[in-house]
């Protein structure tokens, strides 16, 4: 039953990440439709960040002494100047470490 | 992140693993609690890693273990998966016009190793210059987040309550901050600006529906708030154009 289980989760998931590119050379995008997948990796990757950020331990947690709302802040802070991955990262998860030490 | 084109299929497949650290930094605790809490569940040792082998779905991952605990049967749990995992149709449609020109057998491996680390990295390489080694960066990004899935979830499985809850260490922020890193320099416009903001405050507003079909939903929401803006921002240009002749 356990190895259905997994089988089935494979399939399921191998499935719907492949067919699209199975597909590829026979799907001919909407001109709409591949203006509106333009902005698909902001809207999914901020649709991740936002609820890890604000609501990093189950509840709305909207204060200065979140970590991870203040770690956030810097990084975008620090991403819109310098335009550089490792910087923002490093930034962000420094302050992150800073103020969970202090708090 | 660097986006000149590449020299050799080596050099892209380097840049791609080199690109997706932080976001293996972000997953090993996921992976590690992931390892310890699958027998805890009712998973045998063997279940455990195989699922992390040949599903490799973090979050779905996580849910079918809370299924099994609730004693949810297979069924529903395969169903789940597929609800959790529909945001990937969005990332496999959106990776299209990059995978249009590679042959199947290559196609099959990108895909069975899609996940959302991956198509944040490649992302940042969209719309810029075509390389002819995207797949080989792809492939760099994807094999070192799958490896390090696996030693994560074997890691955790074998030393199980021996690691020092290691979800309150916090690492999971590498994860945000990595993709701030990613869209933040995008968003050079106004409907960029309205695609990212609308998501992020779906996503936190529907948090709590089942199966993360909140975060599905915020996505769509953001992506025609963009577009939206752009249409409406175009039509005022044009009427400007208009009342100025």
């Amino acid at each position: 039953m356990e190895w259905a289980m997994l089988l089935g989760m494979m399939a399921v998931t191998f499935g719907i990440r492949y067919l699209p590119f199975a597909l590829a050379d026979r799907l001919r995008l909407n001109p709409w439709v591949e203006r509106a997948l333009s902005y698909a990796p902001m809207a999914v990757l901020s649709a991740i960040i936002a609820p890890a950020v604000l609501v990093p331990k189950g509840e709305l947690w909207l204060d200065w002494r979140n970590p991870y709302l203040v770690a956030a802040v810097v990084a975008i802070i620090v991403a819109a100047l310098t335009r550089n991955l490792l910087a923002t990262i490093a930034a962000g998860m420094g302050l992150f470490a800073l103020w969970r030490f202090w708090l | 992140m660097t986006t000149h084109a590449f020299e050799s299929p080596g050099q892209a497949f380097r840049a791609g693993a080199q690109n997706t650290i932080p976001l293996i930094v972000g997953a090993i605790p996921f992976g590690i609690v992931f390892g310890t809490l699958g027998p805890v569940n009712g998973l045998s040792f063997e279940a455990t890693l195989a699922m992390s082998l040949i599903v490799f779905a973090g979050s779905a991952q996580f849910i079918s273990l809370g299924l099994l605990a609730a004693g949810a049967s297979p069924w529903l749990i395969v169903l789940t998966t597929f609800v959790v995992n529909l945001r990937h149709l969005l990332y496999a449609v959106t990776l299209i016009p990059m995978v249009r020109t590679l042959p199947q057998r290559w196609r099959a491996p990108m895909a069975f190793w899609l996940t959302d680390e991956t198509f944040a990295v490649v992302a940042g390489r969209l719309g810029g210059e075509h390389t002819g080694q995207f797949h080989w960066y792809y492939l760099g990004s994807a094999l070192s987040m799958y490896l390090n899935w696996q030693l994560c979830t074997l890691l955790g499985l074998t030393l199980g309550e021996w690691v020092p809850d290691i979800e309150n260490w916090g690492l999971d922020v590498a994860m945000a901050v990595t993709f701030i890193g990613i869209v933040a320099p995008q968003v050079v416009n106004r409907p960029r600006l309205a695609a990212v903001l609308a998501a992020g405050v779906c996503s936190v507003w529907w948090r709590d529906w089942p199966h993360q079909l909140g975060l599905f939903a915020a996505a769509l929401t953001g992506i025609l708030c963009g577009l939206g803006a752009e249409v409406a921002l175009q039509d005022r240009k044009s009427e400007l154009a208009e009342g100025g002749c």
